[in-house]
């Protein structure tokens, strides 16, 4: 398949059951609350999200079981095939097992041309090389390649859980991978000690301390313009 | 009202319609996958592109309201273009398979390729396949060949009101089906097979069986409930290979049931095709003149009230005629059509027909359901309750076993003590039925087919008359009936008359051995241990109960088998046309009976199929000819007491909606249905 992340058949597996804990309860009916009545289904992917979550609370893993789905169903009074048709269609929501980390290596071309192939050959050797889609032997890890994160002035760009890894290379990622193995929180964003998105090799633009405005009183006339 | 022009030529129509349908009535043809009248709109499928003036691209005209002064152009060289690129962007992933797909000869996008496509591909990469979904016993899958118009999820969702079908995945990994793979559990499911327009969805008892140009067709009509579903039957030389709905916009719009659908396979099936006699207490063959004189020994002599007949579900008019004038000819008044035991007043046609008529359910604006479950027992005028309900203010309240109808109602109870606080005034849902300006009252067989089934026939009538149902111009006492032929023995009076037993009078006396002599017309559903000691004659059609407890069996026709007449539940007097010959020496109904009473003496005075026709019309004079619809003249309710209430709650007559008649019994794929359906509960019953 071409597309492994939404597949359209359901996964057999999983919990029996699933319910939202009370907190998320609250939370779930905070979202719902936000629509006019009779609309209650436009809180779906709230839900949904907030199920995937307390999956990793829950299991370690953010996936999304048909238990959910069917209880997110059950929660906004739809049919339960309609709130598999969301998230089968959205690659965000997980209907098969990850593992702890599911690490979502962007290889479209700006992350592909700045070096995803060494990003990804490091994460499919954490993983134990088992086939994408599938879980490490640990549950550690899987790996994913997705479509472009909107992230290329940072690439390559690594997604873990709800944070972005950037400016990777092959042995940062194996870095990184290792702090996550130990259950570190590496620092997210550039791992090159960048700031954000400024240019790589430090400033290009205002290097120097701009020229004071010349003070021009307010009653004054405009300077014509040149040309004029 | 807007004004347009469609190719030159100037239509107006309402507002609101579409680009499409205005075409429509300019009489231009527009290509279409997705675009159905009776489903919401998709406007995936992008086939129906026109022209309009000053829009800068072609538009989907399904999809696309009219507005006044609109252009458009449905025969430009850029609509043809236009409609070109989409035929193949669709066949990218469809196979070239027609060769081996059971669509074709009727396949739409075959159809609009030779119109549209292009006699080569210019692609090279392979085609999609996608895995085909079990979707139960009656719906075959290719979902290769699906193109994703989701008409078959819509209609699910809409008309069915099931909503299983969906399209999960997305962009090339995009498929139909349920996720979680499961059985359909429609009753309606069939009609998605005519609505794809694709060979994805095609019949799984009709796979790789004709060719649409094999088949011939014949007008017929439905006979597995007293909808009166008009269908059309395809036959190749003795054998039915299918059933398809025909248009009427009346009675089943273009859907029919399941049951009507898929129970053809059981005409082929335990079917009586000669004469039996039972003898030393086995059943031989026979020929048709042994076993008329064996049915003239035992009435020889006997005395008119020592005989009696009874009328089973399916069978069509003229054939009660003729029975109803050889039991007179007997001297026997021991008739009944009643085979459940129904206490129906036949003293006035109103009070036993579903008066509202089916198209009338879109007038009502409010109903009450009494002992009924209308989905299992007329799927198809379920389905017109449904589109009602999804109109909007339609309240329903139902008195009885509480189930899944597919649209939302107030369950008032299970009995006849809901009925009571609906009489005296205390039910809360009183206030919608009496606000209402069009209410109906629908009352099912459950409810009168009990020992105090005459007072909940006149609880109702009452409930009826109090909440404003019966007025000069809208009637709103609606009976439901479940046996096709029910309201025509109804109507011809096939009924006790001149001090005769009805149904349970006949039981009783052939069980203390009253009566001699019992001729079962078709009549399989009455509990044959009750029949004692008396000569049955079984005419009918299958093997099933009636014939297994006769003494003569004399094989009938089956209703695709005959030029028959049916009455269905609003009263609408239907004919149907002979589709194929009964197997064998089974000859049509009326023709036994009339060879039966010269056999037995009392030969009827009639010798075709007109001169039956005649007397059935005569029987039924006033009642046959009577208009549809129309409003109660008269208030006044049927015989019972709506005071003698029992107090036993109403019980669902319908247990097994795949298999309640003969040839539904001895239909595999009706079997491999009830079996998907409940299958713990099918399996002990085996």
């Amino acid at each position: 398949m071409t597309d492994r992340s939404s597949p359209a058949s359901a996964y057999d597996g999983g919990p029996e059951s699933f319910a939202f804990t009370e907190a998320n309860r609250k939370y779930a009916e905070k979202q719902i609350a936000k629509y006019p009545e009779g609309k209650q289904a436009s809180a779906v992917k709230g839900l949904l999200d907030l199920a995937m979550r307390q999956m990793e609370a829950e299991t370690g893993a953010r996936w999304l079981p048909r238990a959910a789905m069917d209880h997110v169903a059950g929660i906004l009074g739809m049919a339960p095939i309609r709130v598999y048709e969301v998230a089968s269609f959205y690659t965000m929501f997980k209907t098969r097992p990850v593992g702890r980390h599911h690490l979502q290596v962007c290889t479209t071309t700006p992350c592909w041309l700045r070096g995803s192939d060494a990003v990804l050959h490091a994460c499919r050797l954490a993983a134990g090389n088992v086939p994408d889609g599938t879980v490490s032997a640990d549950g550690l890890f899987s790996v994913e390649e997705v479509e472009c994160l909107g992230a290329c002035v940072n690439a390559p760009v690594l997604w873990v859980g709800d944070h972005f890894y950037e400016d990777l290379d092959g042995p940062a990622a194996q870095r990184l991978i290792e702090a996550l193995k130990r259950g570190e929180h590496p620092r997210h964003g550039p791992q090159t000690g960048r700031q954000n998105a400024a240019p790589a090799g430090g400033p290009t633009t205002l290097t120097e301390v701009p020229p004071p405005v010349p003070y021009r009183p307010e009653a004054a006339t405009p300077e014509p313009a040149a040309g004029e | 009202m807007p004004k347009l022009t469609v190719d030159g030529i100037e239509v107006e129509v309402p507002a609101g319609t579409t680009v499409l349908q205005a075409c429509e009535a300019a009489g231009k043809e527009i290509p279409r996958f997705c675009y159905h009248e009776r489903l919401s709109i998709a406007g995936n499928c992008r086939m129906c592109l026109v022209e309009l003036e000053k829009a800068p691209k072609p538009i989907a005209s399904c999809a696309y309201p009219v507005a006044d002064n609109m252009v458009i152009h449905t025969d430009t060289p850029g609509v043809k273009a236009a409609r070109r690129g989409v035929m193949e962007f669709l066949l990218i992933n469809h196979p070239l398979d027609c060769p081996i797909c059971d669509q074709g000869g009727e396949c739409d996008l075959q159809d609009q390729a030779v119109g549209y496509g292009f006699d080569h591909s210019r692609y090279e990469e392979n085609k999609r396949a996608v895995k085909d979904k079990n979707l139960g016993p009656l719906i075959k899958t290719a979902m290769t060949r699906c193109i994703h118009c989701t008409r078959c999820v819509r209609f699910a969702t809409e008309v069915a009101g099931v909503a299983e079908l969906g399209a999960t995945g997305r962009g090339e990994a995009m498929e139909i089906g349920t996720y979680v793979e499961h059985a359909l559990t429609s009753e309606l499911s069939g009609n998605m097979i005519d609505l794809c327009p694709v060979g994805a969805l095609t019949s799984k008892p009709y796979a790789f069986v004709a060719r649409p140009w094999e088949l011939s067709r014949t007008d017929g009509i439905d006979a597995t409930d007293a909808v009166g579903s008009n269908i059309r039957i395809d036959s190749r030389g003795p054998q039915v290979l299918r059933i398809l709905p025909r248009l009427n916009e009346a009675v089943n719009e273009e859907w029919i049931s399941d049951k009507t659908r898929f129970s053809n396979d059981g005409l082929t099936r335990r079917r009586l095709d000669k004469p039996w006699i039972r003898e030393g207490g086995k059943l031989r063959p026979a020929s048709w003149n042994e076993a008329f004189a064996a049915i003239a020994a035992r009435t020889k002599g006997l005395a008119g009230d020592r005989i009696a007949a009874l009328a089973g579900d399916m069978v069509d008019v003229e054939a009660m005629a003729a029975l109803r004038d050889l039991m007179a000819a007997l001297g026997s008044g021991n008739i009944d059509c009643r085979q459940d035991g129904a206490r129906i007043d036949a003293s006035r046609r109103d009070f036993y027909l579903f008066n509202t008529t089916i198209a009338g359910i879109e007038q009502a604006d409010a109903a009450l359901l009494i002992g009924t479950n209308p989905r299992r027992e007329a799927a198809v005028l379920n389905a017109r309750l449904r589109k009602r309900s999804l109109a909007g203010r339609f309240p329903i309240g139902l008195v009885g076993e509480g189930a899944d109808l597919t649209y939302p109602y107030a369950h008032l109870g299970d009995g006849p003590a809901a009925l009571a606080a609906l009489l005296d005034g205390s039910s809360p849902f009183l206030e919608a039925l009496k606000g209402a300006s069009h209410p109906m009252v629908i009352i099912g067989q459950g409810a009168i087919a009990r020992p105090d089934g005459a007072a909940v026939l006149a609880a109702a009538w009452t409930i009826a008359r109090e909440i404003g149902a019966l007025g000069a111009a809208w009637h709103g006492f609606n009976m439901l009936h479940m046996a096709a032929g029910r309201v025509g023995a109804l109507d011809i009076g096939f009924l006790p008359h001149g001090g005769g037993r009805d149904r349970d009078g006949i039981l009783a006396g052939a069980g203390n051995g009253e009566i001699d002599l019992v001729w079962l017309l078709g009549a399989d559903e009455i509990p044959m241990d009750r029949l004692g000691r008396a000569f049955v004659v079984y005419q009918g059609h299958h093997g099933d109960a009636g014939a297994k407890r006769a003494d003569v069996i004399l094989p009938g026709a089956a209703y695709v088998e005959k030029d028959g007449t049916w009455v269905s539940t609003e009263g609408r007097v239907q004919r149907a046309a002979r589709a194929v010959f009964p197997p064998g020496e089974a000859r049509e109904d009326w023709a036994i009976i009339r060879a039966a009473s010269a056999a037995l003496g009392h030969a009827l005075p009639y010798g075709d199929i007109a001169g039956v026709r005649a007397r059935a019309e005569a029987l039924g004079a006033g009642r046959l000819d009577a208009p549809l619809g129309g409003g109660c003249i008269d208030q006044g309710g049927p015989s019972g007491d709506p005071r003698m209430l029992g107090t036993e709650a109403f019980a669902a007559p319908v247990t097994d909606y795949y298999r309640t008649d003969a040839i539904g019994r001895a239909s595999p794929t009706m079997a491999a249905c009830a079996a998907s359906v409940a299958p713990t509960s099918a399996v002990a019953a085996e």
